[in-house]
């Protein structure tokens, strides 16, 4: 390519270079991981107990919010927000997704570390934005005591299901289980 | 590689009469320059203009100046390269001294693309080699573009992807979809991990780019965050456990920094805890560093096989002396010795590099109208589609909250929200038939504004 490199550097010494080239000039960085997130959230599919925000305008879609109001199971009318944050590396890297609603709940723990496989081990690039709010939503009509992060209210779920669903239900409404005071999230 | 000046011995001058090849600094170089061959690439012209033309005109960027950047600065200087520069962000490290062979224990701190810039500079005569100490994001984009070949050491995927887009930004496609040989940017990228490595050759428009090929790469190794909050198994659990939820529970706010010994020490000494705490052995500071920063140890062999392979492509492709690589060498030291080369071959939907579809506008078409032309488009019938042109979302279907912020824009004319240029890419998404299914898709559209002030003809643009 010798040939062309020549041509190219006399080009640049000789003219003053002043060509519009559209393509490369007017290029804004952009990441092929923001790419995709654009098509994901394009395509998203929500039903009507999730919705999603955008804090920071539309203009970063890398970091938004998703809020879920179960309608039916133990944690029914109550509003959980949770906040996404997405690489650039997306989608080889799943979204780090943390509750930012303190909850009462066997796989969220009081920091709002979420364990949902499909955000840590279980992750695939061929999954999207969507697959994980349903995945996320699962969690309140499912909680699951076998893989637990707050391992009290996985044992009361486990031993007890109707202490359990008092419980939440008091968490909901701002008061207290145990030791833990929790804000009212209805 | 050239020679540096040692009597030779006459026994390597038979097979070549000295007129041909005179006694010279340059001698190994001259024997693929300077003489016709069989196995020559399709533009090879032999002779010293050649090998003095790769000396006073070809200009090569280096990305990285670490295991992989250092052997290919030594690489190509000594090949005939005499106009480099070198980017790397990162300070030497103690650690990275068993193989970045330009550096000594008493540059230690200083920052590796000077150091090493200045000790190649010292030991091969005639090469100017300008250093850049900075992130490889915070240089312009025209940057990348005043060199020839860009020859990448690069030690994470989001770096490579980097490049790669903006490589890939150079390329334009004539009007019937073949790419435009003045704006290929070839790369040559390089890779080690241990004992494993790769080379590869990069054409945009011609091979595969890198995100064409992304999903070579196996996902990362994560454990599940139960297993690490309530059944630990091995060592790695435990310290991923320290520093992944110990860490943010107890140094609220404060960011974990690896490279801070006080930070990396806290972590070890609470996974030593959780360690004893469940009768797990093996864990040590050692290996602490090595889950937390993800390392594998690093071996010389490994790099200066892989950046030897890198340097000899990038002179094949500046000279054409031989056949370049088509167009990705695996290389396995393990067990025994193993190289592979495999013909990738490119994704022409590639979103990166792909020429996707050419569509010419009038500079009066508002976005509402260019969206309903999707629709109708013969080789794209997009409905609901959105926009993105950039950075920027132009138009978004969904979710309702993008949509009603965008919807002022249908009615403006696309070339103003474009930024008034004669064209540029759009990215679009939406839903296509595709054998009598809807298929999601995304496309990118190469848009070109008819009648706009500046160049009417685009063939005329720019000089052949």
């Amino acid at each position: 390519m010798i040939g062309l490199f020549k041509v190219k550097e006399k080009q640049k010494e000789e003219s003053q270079n002043t060509n519009r080239r559209g393509g490369a000039s007017s290029l804004k960085k952009q990441s092929a991981g923001e790419l995709r997130l654009h098509k994901d959230i394009s395509e998203l599919n929500l039903p009507k107990s999730c919705s999603i925000s955008f804090p920071n305008g539309k203009n970063d879609l890398m970091n938004f919010e998703v809020t879920i109001k179960p309608d039916e199971g133990y944690y029914k009318n109550g509003k959980f927000v949770f906040t996404f944050q997405v690489s650039n590396v997306y989608p080889h890297e799943a979204p780090k997704v943390k509750s930012k609603t303190k909850v009462y709940h066997p796989n969220i723990d009081l920091d709002g570390n979420v364990c949902l496989n499909i955000l840590r081990e279980d992750w695939k690039p061929v999954l999207n934005i969507n697959t994980i709010i349903y995945g996320l939503f699962h969690l309140f009509t499912e909680p699951n005591h076998e893989d637990p992060l707050n391992h009290d209210a996985a044992a009361v779920l486990r031993d007890n299901p109707k202490m359990f669903e008092a419980n939440v239900k008091r968490a909901m409404s701002g008061g207290c289980v145990g030791e833990i005071s929790f804000t009212r999230c209805f | 590689m050239a020679d540096l000046d040692v009597p030779q011995s006459n026994a390597f001058q038979v097979s070549m009469p000295d007129h041909v090849v005179p006694e010279s600094k340059t001698r190994d170089l001259d024997k693929l320059l300077l003489r016709p061959g069989n196995l020559v690439g399709p533009d090879f012209y032999p002779g010293p203009d050649l090998r003095d033309d790769i000396r006073d005109y070809v200009r090569i960027l280096v990305v990285g100046a670490g295991g992989l950047g250092c052997e290919l600065l030594k690489d190509l200087a000594l090949s005939g390269f005499s106009k480099l520069d070198v980017i790397d962000m990162d300070r030497i490290e103690v650690t990275n001294l068993n193989r970045q062979f330009l550096f000594r224990l008493e540059d230690v701190g200083k920052p590796k693309a000077e150091v090493a810039a200045k000790r190649v500079m010292e030991r091969v005569s005639g090469v100017e080699i300008v250093p850049h100490f900075s992130r490889i994001e915070d240089k312009e984009i025209e940057f990348y573009n005043d060199f020839n070949i860009i020859a990448l050491g690069l030690d994470s995927i989001e770096a490579r992807r980097y490049i790669n887009t903006i490589a890939c930004s150079f390329l334009e496609y004539e009007e019937d979809d073949t790419p435009r040989r003045e704006t290929i940017k070839p790369m040559v990228d390089g890779g080690t991990e241990g004992f494993k490595g790769h080379a590869r050759v990069i054409m945009p428009g011609v091979t595969p780019c890198f995100d064409c090929t992304i999903w070579l790469f196996p996902p990362q190794v994560k454990f599940p965050l139960c297993t690490l909050a309530e059944t630990p198994r091995n060592a790695a659990h435990c310290i991923e456990y320290a520093h992944l939820i110990k860490w943010p529970e107890v140094q609220k706010g404060r960011s974990f920094d690896p490279d801070e010994p006080e930070h990396m020490k806290w972590v070890y000494d609470e996974a030593s805890k959780r360690a004893e705490l469940f009768g797990i052995p093996g864990v040590t500071y050692s290996l602490t560093q090595g889950v937390v920063k993800n390392i594998i140890p690093a071996i010389a062999s490994t790099n200066a096989i892989i950046s030897a392979a890198c340097a000899l492509e990038t002179l094949k492709i500046v000279s054409g002396c031989s056949k370049t690589l088509t167009n990705y060498l695996a290389y396995n030291g393990g067990e025994g010795l193993h190289t592979e080369v495999t013909d990738f071959e490119r994704n022409t939907d590639c979103l990166v590099c792909g020429p996707g579809i050419l569509i010419e506008l009038d500079t009066s078409i508002t976005l509402q109208k260019f969206i309903n032309m999707l629709e109708e488009y013969p080789k794209l019938l997009l409905s609901k589609a959105s926009v993105r042109h950039g950075k920027h979302s132009l138009y978004m279907q969904a979710p309702p909250v993008l949509e009603e912020m965008d919807r002022p824009n249908l009615s403006k004319p696309l070339y103003d929200l474009m930024g008034r240029v004669q064209k540029d890419t759009l990215n679009v998404f939406g839903t296509m038939l595709k054998n009598d299914e809807k298929q999601a898709t995304s496309t990118k559209v190469r848009v070109v504004f008819k009648g706009a002030d500046g160049v009417a003809d685009m063939d005329t643009a720019i000089g052949a």
